[in-house]
């Protein structure tokens, strides 16, 4: 009976990854049949841009297939969802317990986040292309390299405390991917480069203000997860901060989001500067999840790997 | 993008500068610059920067092996490193000097800021601008109804707002709303400087020590220094006021998947607290010790951290004497648990120093919880279900008597290398089986015991550290989900043709804080204030 859940947990978290590939494909038709939009003007001060009608709607092809991927990128989210809790019923524990998990449930918190920006602003739809191609990488390494079996996990996380601390990680970090994306994007779009291929992005404002929006929501919810993870600490390995290189590199994530924050409060440093720090620190989350996990050895060596 | 209507006071810089005035002019402009934005934007870096090798390169404090394999691997350059610090990095002065100027630019920006922010709370909403119509957010509409009635829906609109109006030729308003944005910053900004120091605290005044027990009633007792096998001190604790308790081990459970992969670890102790010993009391008060279920005295901490086993071997000499050895052996490998130590016996009855360096015994080895057997003896599984142990037994000199320390796991290399301890047998045993010695002595294998790694661990900054994170918390959402915004209404009366007194409203608003929209609120306002029906 677990053993079939297991597997149709695997088989629900390969189907979410096909369908947001044919989201990818579709969204990219998209892309393809937009026409440049023709810089809007928009007078200076002319209220909330984030709210500006649609510049120019889209061929009829491209305004279909952009529909679509969306829907499909919903119906992905959902199926990964149900894949995660019946992964979870299949190991009789909370499904966040080794990096298979971890990369499965940080993919849909950024599809989640995605999707709940896009429909406050449905001008940004083209920036779904860009979003579902880190997460779809992720998904392969998480279904190939990473993959761990359902199985109960080690004494140390046998506590209400990963529930609390690794739940919360991951949603932040996969809050915190749309941003480093946005901010990615709005750094092309500023600086000029490749015009074809930029100008059909949403404008460079509007990008702008989904990576600020998104990150003061990701922010302080890492910072409750890295607290979550000292208090964990504390109970379980007798001290509440102990440098360990996952704690540090988070401490480093940390600083550089808090960068990133006081940059927008700084002149000269509020357009690019600050977009490089918020996409310096998404770099340093991966690097975290990854490098951290699987080359350094640490107390945080949980991924279940073999070796 | 939001700008602000430029409302600074011309700058009041002294031309006529000279002598002391001109000190004070450089300390100004140095303290300006500390406390300026942009420097605390480079410490930032600086700091993220300096992290880095904390956890990409060994660190003593937290594993002294590989940092020792890190020098044999690069011998050139880590004397080097070693020289810099940089296997230290958490404890390096400049490490220390980023974070302590970090705080310094901390507390220079945010008192004057606090200042500020205590000024403004008081201070009325800025006058309504001229043209409204130049903000970010601005709309204009006439209502059916006079001004009173316009200035009443506005004031309904605007509770909760800090809001002055004026009645002179209009009525005006200006309102101004999200002032716990500027408080939550300050108490993000003060919490930091708070956990730092709650953090110093326990690198001063903690401690933290490693002891084995052997489960089914070993004991240890929190006296001193030196009954822990490991002890890192705090840089004020010289281990001389430790609190007293004392733990009994007695029970130790692990149990595991077929995979070999732990699924639990239990301990049943008995502990006596401080209060305990001074009332005398005898009893030991059970508790279930176990991984995230630490034993927790007034201000100390017992933590379950390892495990592994000591096997018995007694020992019977020629002369008939019975010893019984119990020593904790080290595992080795942490997947099953095969383990690896030494245990000593002094032969009993011996003065003589000479005998005594001859007769010295040390059973050494290897020890499989779960053995595979053969001849070759390896661990199968980590848990005791068919021990073997694989041994040799030395004679000679042990060198216990040199006054050098020696690992408990191990025999003096340099006797052996020395010949003075050699070695007499080698041989596989199960529980209960023995083999006698060429001298006649007979060595048993009894069996074997669990014993734990407790850790005891003091910090009295700890507490004060989860306060201010939590105030931290507390502030940064606050300072990032408020957002301090300005609202301005002008009322001109309006008497048209049909003599209907109407109204003219014109509105404005404006983001004080970086661009988390304040739109959508206004517009909200503005349906609000423009709506038909009289009141809602």
């Amino acid at each position: 009976m677990l053993t079939e859940l297991a597997l149709y947990s695997d088989r629900l978290y390969m189907a979410a990854a096909g369908v947001y590939v044919l989201a990818m494909v579709l969204h990219g038709i998209e892309y393809a049949a937009e026409r440049a939009a023709k810089p809007v003007l928009v007078a200076a001060g002319e209220g909330d841009l984030l709210n500006a009608p649609e510049p120019e709607p889209a061929k009829p092809r491209g305004e279909r297939s952009g529909r679509m991927a969306v829907s499909l990128v919903a119906l992905g989210a959902g199926l990964q969802f149900v894949s995660i809790v019946l992964r979870g019923f299949a190991a009789q524990r909370w499904p966040l317990g080794n990096m298979y998990e971890f990369v499965s449930a940080f993919t849909l918190a950024a599809v989640v986040t995605w999707l709940v920006m896009l429909r406050r602003t449905p001008t940004m739809r083209p920036v779904g292309l860009f979003v579902l191609f880190p997460v779809i990488v992720l998904l392969f390494l998480g279904g190939t390299v990473l993959y761990a079996p359902a199985a109960p996990v080690m004494p140390a996380l046998q506590s209400y405390w990963l529930v609390i601390h690794v739940t919360t990680i991951t949603v932040s970090s996969g809050l915190l991917l749309v941003p480093g994306v946005a901010s990615l994007l709005f750094l092309l779009r500023r600086s000029g480069r490749l015009p074809e291929f930029a100008e059909k992005l949403p404008s460079a404002d509007v990008l702008d203000r989904l990576a600020y929006r998104v990150t003061i929501i990701g922010f302080p919810l890492y910072t409750f997860a890295v607290i979550a993870g000292a208090i964990w600490a504390e109970a379980a390995w007798g001290r509440f901060w102990g440098w360990d290189p996952k704690e540090t590199i988070a401490f480093v994530a940390w600083v550089v989001y808090a960068a990133y924050l006081h940059a927008r409060a700084t002149a000269g440093w509020r357009a690019e500067r600050a977009a490089w720090i918020n996409v310096l620190g998404l770099a340093v989350m991966i690097f975290n999840l990854f490098f951290i996990n699987m080359v350094v050895a640490g107390l945080h060596s949980y991924a279940g790997l073999p070796g | 993008m939001v700008t602000q209507t430029p409302t600074r006071p011309p700058g009041n810089a002294d031309p006529r500068a000279s002598g002391p005035r001109l000190a004070w002019i450089v300390l100004r402009n140095g303290w300006r610059s500390l406390t300026s934005m942009r420097t605390a934007l480079v410490l930032l870096f600086l700091l993220a920067v300096a992290a880095l090798p904390g956890a990409l390169l060994p660190q003593r404090s937290l594993n002294q092996t590989l940092v020792d394999s890190y020098f044999t691997q690069y011998p050139t350059i880590a004397p080097i490193l070693d020289k810099l610090d940089f296997f230290d990095v958490f404890a390096s002065p400049w490490f220390a000097a980023i974070y302590l100027l970090l705080m310094i630019s901390l507390v220079g920006c945010v008192l004057p800021r606090a200042w500020e922010h205590l000024k403004g709370v008081r201070a009325r909403p800025v006058a309504v601008p001229t043209n409204l119509g130049r903000l970010p957010h601005h709309a204009g509409f006439t209502l059916d109804m006079d001004v009173d009635e316009a200035a009443t829906r506005i004031r309904t609109r605007l509770k909760g707002w800090r809001r002055t109006e004026t009645g002179t030729s209009a009525v005006t308003f200006s309102a101004e709303k999200g002032y716990l944005r500027e408080a939550g910053n300050l108490v993000f900004h003060l919490s930091l400087i708070g956990l730092l120091l709650g953090f110093a605290a326990g690198k001063l005044y903690g401690y933290e020590g490693q002891v084995i027990v052997q489960a089914g009633g070993g004991q240890f007792c929190n006296t001193g220094i030196l009954g822990y096998d490991s002890f890192r001190a705090g840089l004020r604790v010289d281990g001389t006021n430790l609190v007293p308790f004392c733990v009994k081990v007695d029970t130790f459970d692990a149990t595991y998947l077929p995979n070999g992969q732990a699924s639990s670890f239990d301990a049943t102790i008995g502990y006596q607290s401080e209060a305990d010993l001074d009332a005398g009391a005898t009893a030991w008060q059970p508790f279930p010790l176990a991984v995230n279920n630490p034993l927790r005295l007034d201000g100390d901490r017992v933590y379950l951290q390892g495990h592994g086993y000591a096997p018995r071997f007694t020992v019977t000499f020629p002369d008939g004497q019975q010893r019984t050895g119990q020593t904790q052996w080290n595992p080795v490998d942490p997947t099953t648990l095969l383990s690896q130590g030494a245990t000593k016996f002094a032969r009993p009855g011996v003065t003589d120093e000479a005998q005594r360096k001859a007769t010295g015994l040390a059973i050494t080895g290897l020890l499989a919880p779960t053995s595979s057997g053969g001849t070759v003896v390896t661990s199968v599984f980590p848990e005791l279900r068919d021990p073997e142990v694989a041994i040799d037994v030395l004679r000679g000199d042990l060198g216990l008597d040199d006054g050098r320390g020696q690992s408990i796991f191990e025999v003096d290399q340099s006797k052996i290398d020395s010949g003075a301890l050699k070695r007499v047998e080698r041989v596989n045993l199960v529980p209960g089986r023995s083999t006698t010695l060429d001298d006649g002595t007979i060595v048993r294998f009894d069996g074997v015991a669990p014993w734990v790694n407790l850790q005891v661990s003091h910090d009295p900054g700890q507490d004060y550290v989860l306060v201010f994170a939590v105030l931290l918390l507390l502030g940064l959402f606050t300072s990032l989900t408020i957002r301090r915004r300005r609202f301005w209404a002008r009322l001109t009366p309006l008497t048209g043709d049909d003599g209907v007194k109407r109204t003219v409203v014109e509105i404005g608003g404006l983001a004080r804080t970086d661009r988390a929209g304040y739109g959508e609120e206004f517009d909200r306002l503005q349906a609000d204030l423009r709506q038909n029906d009289r009141e809602s």
